[in-house]
């Protein structure tokens, strides 16, 4: 049997295993499962093009909407970015999970004997790595086309917090999504009234920096976004098993 | 190897798998036939322990499912009609991830050999979305036996595929099995079952009406039983 | 079909009583409000449906959990039936504050916290609803469900929060996102009776109503049974 170690034969070739549980298992497995979502998307760059010609998009229509001229520029900048990374972000999610699901990839990765919930967290991080790309080329696109600094370290924690809550959410709720007819559509609709706690807070604190603001002033926000951060990714963590197993 | 008593699957109200009681020894062969909705697929998706039992026993290499389902994965290698494999990854990248999953060692040796059982070595660095369907069930094949499994299951494993790959296929699938591993396969194709099969179980309105050994059985008679019991 | 329980008979006579009852404290026992005249009477009825839709959804989440410890379906369908309910009451809720708001803010409608929390959580049960609509397998579609119903009830409080938050850095001028700004009063002892005894008796519409949907709920699976039955026959 394989236990720690043991010794078997496949294929002419003897098979060792490793020992099977433990932390090292876990973390490996999700290393492995980023390592996969990586060298596809490096690849077939659908998830990411996507995304980025989306964002790229939005941006422009905001363009015109709201006429970012430089007075107005500067109180709409965080809200526009915040619309647009939650836009894209659900492509990216929806993508993401129908990866796993079309080809039955989702059941491969169940008959694994690891915990489940390191499919969630390598999940989490594929999408999250995906999404801080995406802003990673918006943000310095966005402070040239209209001329403002958005390479404030304050900002970009900001935007580094927001984003982890927005994925982790998304991550669960998407698993749920691509099992229903429906799924493109509903993802977004499960998915905003419930990250509406994220992208609040976010939207404030980036401007707080901004318009340099006082840290006092932008603390409840960074507050509220960790709390928020702790708590959903506890929940899927506690809940995520209840998503896959049937 | 497989012990299931009284086992009962519901979705809903819908009843599919009706107290089903299935035993299969050591290094058996054993083929699931039965008409679509039969809950072939149901039944095989809770030997894989993807899908939980309603009721009942389920015993897979001697340890139970759902209670021990981490045990039993150990053990378990699935062949589905789906391929299980990611169409943006190479062959061989495919089985390096599921290597790691597993927590295999000695990585590129194991998923070189278990590439060239199966034939595909040559085409490795393919792009499995560029395979044809026959090369990705074998590919399949060689994803379910990379961390050497005791039990294999193998779901419809011939579905979509014209006959020459189908018959690389059961070779491929007698050489998987001839190694002492117990199988189970559901099919809705007898002959084929009777082929490659040891024991041909028919399951019927969720339950397993009939259990024919190959030997004890003349093939030309096996279509009249399957019908007889499968209208019953 | 099978007669109605004798208590639950009970609960629809007790509950119709307490509606009279609360219907006559609440428009002639209590006093009529001295600054907003009658419009105030909307008060009592509007806090009471937000009571119901708030415990409804509580009741949702509750169930849910029990539903993904024991797995046994009548859980599933107590969260089902409890987030129709409280999608309606808190309808009935945001509806009633908007028919107040006219005459007191005057405007329908103002970015008070309490609404826009009120509005994302009847928009996060929507979705509940939606999401059960597209899942096929019942089994799933309860863990989904489960999972969904608790997730939504985490995120009010905290959508609450952040909007409370954002509104105290920047006031509102215009209108006074605050309600105990604009709108505000006393009770007196005859309008805390009227009130109190308001968030009484929907609790017991909302305990009536969940029980007659859970009994629907089994008549239609009776139904699907025996269809099931005479098909297969």
């Amino acid at each position: 049997m394989p236990e720690a170690g043991s010794t078997r034969v496949v294929g002419d070739q003897p098979v060792v295993h490793r020992r099977t549980g433990g932390l090292g298992a876990y973390l490996r497995s999700i290393g492995a499962i980023i390592w996969k979502d990586l060298v596809a998307e490096l690849r077939s760059r659908e998830l990411l093009s996507a995304m980025l010609v989306f964002a790229l998009l939005v941006v422009l229509i905001f363009n015109f909407a709201l006429e970012l001229d430089i007075r107005t520029r500067e109180t709409v900048t965080s809200g526009v970015l915040w619309v647009t990374f939650a836009f894209a972000g659900t492509l990216g999610l929806n993508r993401s999970m129908a990866v796993e699901k079309d080809r039955g990839c989702l059941d491969g990765l169940l008959l694994v004997p690891v915990d489940r919930t390191a499919i969630y967290f390598g999940k989490v991080i594929g999408n999250l790595v995906f999404m801080l790309i995406v802003e990673a080329i918006v943000l310095p696109l966005y402070s040239v086309l209209y001329n403002i600094n958005l390479f404030q370290p304050g900002l970009l924690a900001v935007i580094l917090l927001g984003s982890i809550g927005y994925v982790a959410v998304g991550t669960l709720l998407s698993s749920m999504a691509v099992h229903a007819r429906t799924r493109d559509v509903l993802l977004p609709i499960l998915l905003f009234p419930v990250v509406l706690p994220v992208l609040v807070p976010a939207i404030k604190a980036s401007n707080g920096f901004l318009q340099g603001f006082e840290m006092a002033e932008i603390l409840p926000w960074l507050n509220l976004l960790i709390v928020y951060d702790v708590i959903f990714m506890a929940v899927a963590f506690m809940v995520f098993d209840y998503v896959v197993e049937e | 190897m497989i012990d299931v008593r009284g086992l009962v699957k519901t979705f809903g109200l819908k009843s599919v798998l009706r107290g089903l009681e299935f035993h299969v020894d050591r290094g058996e062969f054993v083929a699931l036939v039965g008409p679509n909705g039969a809950g072939k697929t149901t039944f095989l998706r809770i030997l894989a322990s993807l899908a939980r039992p309603s009721m009942g026993e389920v015993r897979v290499a001697g340890y139970r499912l759902p209670a021990q389902a981490a045990a039993v994965r150990v053990r378990l290698g699935v062949v589905s009609h789906q391929p299980l494999l990611y169409g943006d990854l190479t062959a061989e990248e495919n089985l390096f991830f599921y290597s790691r999953m597993y927590g295999l060692t000695d990585l590129e040796h194991r998923v070189g050999a278990i590439l060239e059982m199966v034939g595909l070595h040559a085409r490795r660095r393919d792009l499995v979305r560029q395979y044809s369907r026959g090369m990705q069930q074998r590919l399949a094949i060689g994803r379910a036996i990379l961390h050497d499994p005791d039990v294999l299951l193998f779901d419809e494993p011939h579905t979509g595929l014209d006959q020459e790959a189908a018959a690389m296929l059961d070779t491929l699938l007698q050489d998987v099995a001839a190694r002492g591993r117990t199988v189970v396969m559901t099919s809705h194709n007898l002959d084929r079952a009777a082929d490659l099969a040891e024991r041909i179980d028919i399951l019927s309105k969720g339950v397993i009406a009939a259990s024919i050994k190959r030997d004890e059985i003349d093939p030309l008679d096996l279509p009249k039983l399957y019908r007889s019991v499968t209208h019953a | 079909m099978e007669p109605m329980p004798k208590a639950l008979k009970a609960l629809n006579w007790i509950t119709g009583a307490l509606f009279v009852v609360a219907l006559y404290l609440v428009l002639i026992f209590a006093p009529r409000e001295a600054v907003m005249g009658d419009v105030q009477r909307v008060f009592y009825f509007h806090v009471a449906a937000g009571w119901v839709g708030a415990l409804a959804f509580l009741v949702t989440a509750i169930a849910g959990g029990v539903y993904l410890a024991r797995g046994e379906r009548r859980w599933d369908l107590v969260a089902q039936a409890s987030v129709e309910i409280g999608v309606v009451f808190t309808f009935a809720n945001i509806v009633s504050g908007s028919v107040w708001a006219r005459p007191i803010w005057n405007t329908w409608w103002t970015w008070d916290p309490r609404l826009v929390t009120a509005t994302v959580m009847e928009l996060v049960y929507i979705a509940y609803l939606m999401l059960r609509q597209g899942i096929e397998d019942p089994d799933r579609r309860a863990r989904f469900g489960a999972v969904y119903g608790i997730v939504g009830f985490l995120s009010v409080p905290l959508t609450f929060l952040s909007i409370r938050i954002f509104r105290t850095i920047h006031p509102v001028v215009i209108g006074s996102g605050d309600p105990t700004a604009a709108g505000a009063f006393d009770m007196s002892p005859n309008m805390r009776v009227a009130f109190f005894f308001s968030l009484f008796t929907f609790t017991f519409v909302y305990a009536t109503l969940l029980w007659h949907r859970l009994r629907l709920q089994r008549f239609s699976e009776k139904v699907e049974q025996m269809k099931m039955k005479i098909l297969s026959v």
